[in-house]
């Protein structure tokens, strides 16, 4: 009875993974990997019963922390670079 | 044994939905138009989609270590989505990311 949410989950990381793909910029692709992220916890916590191993459980929560942790860390590097961007142009070379 | 019944088919009808929800949501962040769209798309995906799934596993799972886990994991994720897709917009607002473009371009400052 597991099989059709994990079916959905991983149809949907499918598209998340299209979309960040073809997404025409940076930010569509973040959006796009935050989603695969929260989708592969959600695909770890389903598996982990279809197997009947919950030790999966723990996978699952670390990646909650290192896809959080990774996603901010992306988002912070690309504004500071589009803020130092942003000043170059204003004085002008 | 009705108890049993009972509780697999809420389990059933909860993980359903929670499917269908996340479907929907990889749907729209995939054909909506521009990058503000597919961010309220997938922001369903982040929000409605785990509180379903989980707690159809819950359901499941009944009262065991697991299901402590899980619930760490629905909380977790219940504070980290919004918390990712305020910096996300907050982001792309300042790199100059318009509402009202359907492709997004490159934000025009020499004009």
């Amino acid at each position: 009875m597991y099989y059709a949410v994990t079916f959905a989950v991983v149809i949907t990381m499918g598209l998340a993974l299209i979309r960040a793909i073809i997404g025409p910029s940076v930010y569509d692709r973040v959006l796009a990997m935050n989603m695969l992220g929260t989708k592969t916890v959600l695909l770890l916590s389903v598996i982990a019963f279809v197997f009947g191993r919950p030790d999966f459980l723990d996978l699952a929560l670390a990646y909650a922390l290192i896809n959080f942790i990774g996603v901010l860390a992306v988002l912070e590097f690309f504004q500071d670079r589009a803020a130092r961007r942003a000043a170059n142009d204003e004085t002008g070379p | 044994m009705s108890l049993e019944i009972l509780l697999d088919s809420a389990s059933w009808l909860l993980m359903t939905a929670g499917g269908a929800f996340v479907f929907i949501g990889g749907l729209g962040a995939l054909r909506m138009p521009d990058l503000y769209t597919r961010m309220h798309a997938a922001s369903v995906t982040d929000s409605i989609g785990p509180v379903l799934i989980i707690f159809g596993i819950i359901l499941q799972a009944g009262f065991t270590l697991a299901s402590i886990k899980l619930i760490a994991i629905l909380l977790f994720l219940l504070v980290t989505g919004p918390t990712a897709s305020n910096a996300l917009a907050s982001a792309a607002l300042l790199a100059g990311t318009r509402t009202d473009q359907a492709t997004p371009l490159e934000p025009e400052r020499k004009q």
